[in-house]
């Protein structure tokens, strides 16, 4: 996946109006299948599994011992005891290793690293389902969000996921790696008079950062916990027992010390990931994600701060190459579709 | 594709020198390798650079580049407009410049290159 095509900017206005075409068969994908692979993966995850439905997916975190994050993943229940993770790329051996390990003495529960056995486009923008509505015969408009089913589009079997990482309405297709490109020829050539034109990872960290999408490895890892990361609302906190409950409990009872917060850069420079953050003058924490929106024409970023200074309103301050500049803590998203 | 009344700089910024006096710019290769131009840092008028100096920085969505002086001597001018409306430097790279220069260092730019050479450098 390149970094741009036609331009970021461009690309991600086209994804915001229109809709935009992304190939991110780098993801990652291990399957989780026995007649124990609900308790394993309850195990293994934060959220709630046992509230999907077949059909139904669920944001979620693989979590250590210490309640911070293996990584961050989508929960796919495809039948009643088989499960589907998609997970970042760079995790994939990482996470099949730690999950291998996880459940090994849960029962009959097995996990298989499918990865090699897909190709995933993400077809993102308001124009997205139309598109795609001429290429298949599933209904779309029936796929809720949050949600998928199989069929054939351009004539390839797929399984069509109503999910994404703009903040955009659209569709994720998991697509045997042999017939990617046929679909996605199709895909372009049935998008064109609607303006859809592909799109590259830079447009995918814009759109999602405005979205306020957190990224692996930026805005959250090993060191930082599912409650810091104020993703507390992928903890099934009424699940009896999975790894790092203990430690995520007591944390959600005594408050956390530091939570990520969007911010909004209030001089005119772009704060970028790793640059120092600075609250009455201390150093504080670090920016974890930060650009230049297209869309919102303002320079926004998350960052971790301590608790006190973590409300919308506060004033801090960033060092940009040795400048010091102000920014404001702002609600998240930045962005939300239809406003 | 470079424009001949133009000397170019292997770290790609294009200068028009007119008598003692340098206009300087990043050339269409470098809007290029940088994409989307979203902010322009410049010096203040008055400011005395030595040939190599980072006189300002420009950031694209994706990256920050430093920009460096073509060339010894004082800034005169500094093109503020452009600064207002960054994305020129995209649009109309070899008409967006960003500063003027009195050129101070002797035969400097002898070690400029002209557009045939600079063509040749950035043929990948």
């Amino acid at each position: 996946m390149p970094v741009e095509y036609s331009g970021i900017v461009d690309e991600h206005h086209a994804v915001r109006s229109r809709a935009g075409l992304f190939d991110v068969s780098h993801m990652g994908e291990i399957e989780i299948a026995g007649r124990d692979a609900l308790k394993a993966v309850q195990h293994i995850t934060t959220n709630d599994a046992a509230r999907l439905s077949v059909g139904q997916v669920q944001y979620s975190a693989l979590p250590t011992p210490n309640g911070t994050f293996v990584d961050d993943v989508l929960t796919y229940r495809l039948a009643d005891e088989h499960f589907m993770l998609v997970v970042n790329a760079s995790n994939i051996m990482k996470d099949f290793a730690w999950i291998n390990s996880s459940i090994a003495g849960l029962g009959d529960a097995v996990a298989v690293n499918t990865s090699s056995r897909y190709a995933l486009l993400a077809l993102q923008g308001p124009a997205a389902r139309d598109v795609l509505q001429t290429l298949t015969g599933i209904n779309l408009s029936e796929i809720k969000y949050y949600w998928f089913t199989t069929g054939e589009v351009a004539g390839v079997r797929v399984t069509v996921s109503r999910t994404g990482y703009t903040g955009e309405d659209g569709y994720e297709v998991f697509v045997p790696p042999a017939s990617a490109e046929r679909v996605w020829d199709a895909i372009l050539t049935a998008g064109k008079a609607a303006g859809v034109i592909p799109a590259g990872l830079g447009a995918r960290d814009t759109l999602r950062l405005e979205a306020a999408m957190r990224l692996y490895g930026n805005d959250m890892d090993e060191t930082t916990t599912v409650l810091e990361a104020d993703l507390g609302w992928i903890v099934g906190w009424k699940k009896d027992e999975f790894i790092g409950a203990d430690v995520l409990r007591r944390q959600k009872q005594e408050g956390v010390r530091r939570k990520i917060a969007g911010f909004e850069v209030l001089d005119r420079a772009i704060a970028r990931h790793g640059y120092d953050v600075y609250v009455a003058g201390e150093k504080a924490g670090v920016v974890t994600s930060g650009t230049q929106t297209p869309h919102l024409k303002k320079a926004i970023g998350m960052a971790y701060l301590p608790i006190e200074a973590a409300t919308p309103g506060t004033e801090f301050e960033i060092d940009v190459r040795g400048r010091r500049v102000k920014a404001r803590v702002v609600p998240m998203p930045f962005y939300k579709r239809g406003q | 594709m470079y424009p001949q009344d133009l000397k170019y700089t292997k770290d790609h910024e294009w200068v028009r020198i007119s008598g003692t006096e340098a206009r300087v710019g990043i050339t269409d290769y470098a809007q290029k390798q940088l994409g989307d131009v979203v902010y322009l840092e410049l010096p203040e008028v008055g400011r005395q650079l030595s040939k190599g100096d980072v006189f300002g920085t420009i950031e694209s969505v994706k990256a920050v580049s430093e920009l460096y002086a073509p060339v010894s001597g004082e800034v005169t001018e500094v093109n503020r407009a452009l600064g207002e409306k960054p994305e020129a430097v995209n649009s109309k790279p070899h008409e967006s410049w960003m500063i003027v220069m009195r050129v101070s260092g002797n035969g400097e730019h002898d070690e400029l290159l002209d557009a045939t050479q600079y063509a040749e450098l950035t043929k990948s």
